[in-house]
């Protein structure tokens, strides 16, 4: 298995003279009428004149540009190629990807205190953390069952508008919501998942889209129940275990409860913390699913269900148990938000928004829990970064992802963890 | 032999319009290794997959230890003994061959599993080498090995083999059948094996049938069907060096 074996070197040098050669011919007929032909305003009147030096230049950059990119990529091809022949076929576990999550970890725990009095950062990290609990429970669907879901959003909003509802009409609070609203989100995942059962890739990404889009428009249209286009506004926060955090003083706050005082910081850091504490929660939760036989049967649903079938797995129970348990995670985290913004409206709870996690989880390798939170890094950082590129930041960003999927189409983390380890003395 | 462990009573199926089994009659003894052998398209799989209801038969019943099973939930019948090592071997691609075997003995006593393991292994030594591999990177033989296995890890009474030795190299389609012939001779296991391979095939088993568009046109031991004039002529033309 070891043996090498060579390489495709790809096409010879005629090959990738005569392709260059074709952009260039191509970019000479466009060039001509957008960039050799241009119109000059000659006293009134309008005029053809022609800069066939600029076109010269325009296909000559063409030409050599294309040969060096097919020469950089004939690169990249045979390095990768090579490299994943040296690749043993059983991967040495990788013990720095532990200690990278223990670092992330470590640093998340210190990082309001590390930039205390920067509300911006401690804002930004909440978003990421948001992304990364919805990543996780998007990678329960996704990553692990295989079941691609373009309406993840739906349950998002599911939780976000229980919290808002019953919160501004029957006065509960955060934690008596939580459960609540991840029920109901799980009811909903089951609602959306029967009729796809027997659906697969495409179909089920279209019906599961279609679904996210009809919780939406239900939102935008009741407007009795939901407020409709304008949301739902003064949201309570969340409390200190019934201490709220606000500056006056008539009943015990905060502030006076702890005989600090108030600061507005307060609350951004404990909304931090509270997140924090969901995220980790669910990162517990599901890497013990998925150790447990139920986890292991999503993984083997994802990889052929006419054999689970076969084993004697219920599939129809195991798919619903992965939408419903992800459908959960994801309406956790919509009452989060939802007492974070203190207001929600159909507008946060749009495609892009799923897209946004779909990509998280894709981007972060399928499966992956530390790959989920290094791509909500990246997803939620890039464009922030980008601000001082104005409207070029999505171009960035755009770029970004496409350069990522190329280096790793695998994802930032592909390697997948093995549920089951040898113990050392049974293996030689 | 002894007892009737599966029984096929006039089972028809249909796939759509196509009618592709026209009332099969088919009896599997225990202790038994019985052949299905037909050309392709002859309804060979079907016959194998109606008994896990995929498809239902349209007429007809199939009783499995006397219990009507032709409209049994497909994943409650497997629970009950049989086990399916299916066409093309399906294997959990990215899982490693451990986590394969695992999942076959999802529903079997865990306690046995580390008896079961191990008898797998003394059968397929090459599993054990590759017990954190992903079962993707094994060889198509080595893949059959584990998808035989796996169904081995749930102590079937009934194992059903859909054409286990479909595009292996001659080495590991003999390996294929002497596992087959050792699993029923040493531990006593009742064995339905479809096959296109028929010289193998009806000389490990005990009896065999002949499946052509859907209908049972021969049957008889082994040795009959191998000496047969039709089977010769139409399933061991020039394979018989094979062996």
């Amino acid at each position: 298995m070891s043996a090498y074996v060579p390489v495709h070197q790809g096409p010879g040098f005629a090959a990738r003279i005569k392709d260059a050669l074709a952009v260039a011919m191509l970019s000479l007929m466009l060039g001509i009428p957008m960039i050799g032909l241009h119109t000059v305003d000659s006293g009134g009147a309008l005029s053809i004149a022609t800069r066939w030096p600029w076109l010269a230049l325009f296909v000559g950059i063409m030409f050599g540009g294309r040969l060096a990119m097919q020469f950089a990529l004939d690169h990249f091809k045979l390095n990768k190629a090579r490299r994943a022949q040296k690749r043993p076929a059983v991967r040495a576990t990788r013990p720095w990807l532990k200690w990278l999550g223990y670092a992330v970890l470590g640093f998340s725990l210190v990082l309001p205190i590390a930039f205390s009095g920067n509300r911006y950062v401690v804002d930004t990290a909440t978003t990421v953390l948001i992304y990364v609990m919805l990543g996780w429970g998007l990678n329960v669907v996704v990553g692990l069952a295989g079941l691609l879901d373009l309406g993840y959003v739906a349950f998002y909003a599911v939780g976000a508008y229980t919290y808002g509802l019953l919160s501004t009409h029957f006065g509960w609070g955060f934690w008596q919501t939580l459960p609540v609203a991840g029920a109901l989100a799980a009811t909903f995942g089951i609602i959306l998942g029967w009729p796809t059962l027997r659906l697969r890739g495409d179909y089920l990404a279209i019906v599961t889209l279609g679904f996210g889009e009809i919780i939406r428009l239900i939102l935008v249209n009741w407007t009795d129940f939901s407020g409709g286009p304008n949301g739902i506004g003064q949201i309570p926060r969340p409390t200190f275990f019934g201490l709220p955090f606000s500056p006056d003083t008539d009943t015990p706050t905060f502030a006076t409860f702890f005989h600090i005082e108030y600061a507005a910081e307060h609350r951004v850091i404990f909304l931090y913390y509270v997140i924090l504490a969901l995220a980790l929660l669910t990162n517990l939760f599901v890497s013990r699913l998925r150790k447990l036989p139920v986890g292991i049967a999503w993984e083997a649903v994802r990889e052929d269900e006419v054999a689970c079938k076969a084993l004697g797995m219920n599939v129809t129970n195991i798919k619903l148990s992965a939408f419903a348990i992800g459908a959960m995670l994801g309406g956790f985290a919509g009452v989060f938000f939802a007492a974070r913004q203190g207001f929600i409206s159909p507008e946060s709870f749009v495609f892009s928004e799923s897209a946004t996690i779909l990509a998280i989880v894709v981007l972060g390798g399928m499966g992956s829990q530390l790959g989920v939170v290094v791509a909500a890094i990246l997803l939620v950082l890039l464009p922030e970064l980008g601000r001082d590129f104005s409207e070029y930041r999505m171009l960035l960003f755009g770029a970004a992802m496409i350069l990522i999927m190329v280096w790793r189409p695998g994802g930032l983390i592909a390697s997948r963890e093995p549920t089951v380890k040898l113990n050392k003395g049974a293996q030689a | 032999m002894s007892q009737t462990i599966l029984q096929y009573h006039g089972v028809h199926a249909h796939y759509g319009a196509i009618h592709a089994l026209r009332g099969v009659d088919l009896t599997v003894n225990q202790g038994e290794i019985v052949t299905l052998i037909g050309a392709n398209g002859a309804g060979k799989s079907t016959l194998m997959m109606t008994l896990f209801g995929k498809p239902v038969a349209s007429a007809g019943k199939i009783e499995y230890r006397g219990d009507d099973i032709t409209r049994t939930p497909t994943h409650k019948i497997s629970r009950q003994g049989l086990a399916l090592v299916p066409e093309g071997r399906r294997i959990f691609a990215r899982m490693t061959v451990l986590e394969n075997l695992q999942m076959g003995g999802c529903f079997s006593d865990p306690q046995h599993h580390a008896a079961d393991l191990q008898r797998i292994f003394g059968m397929f030594p090459i599993l054990e080498q590759r017990l954190q591999q992903r079962a993707g990177t094994l060889s198509g033989g080595e893949q059959q090995m584990l998808a035989i296995g796996r169904a081995l890890m749930s102590r079937p009474q009934l194992l059903l083999l859909d054409e286990p030795s479909l595009g292996l190299a001659p080495l590991y389609i003999k390996q294929v059948f002497r596992i087959i012939r050792e699993l029923n001779e040493r531990d006593g296991m009742t064995i339905l094996l479809v096959e296109q391979n028929a010289h193998h095939a009806l000389n490990v088993a005990h009896r065999g049938y002949v499946l052509q568009h859907g209908e049972i046109v021969l049957t008889g031991s082994g040795e009959e069907l191998l000496a047969s004039e039709e089977v010769r002529a139409a399933y061991l033309e020039g394979s018989s060096e094979a062996a």
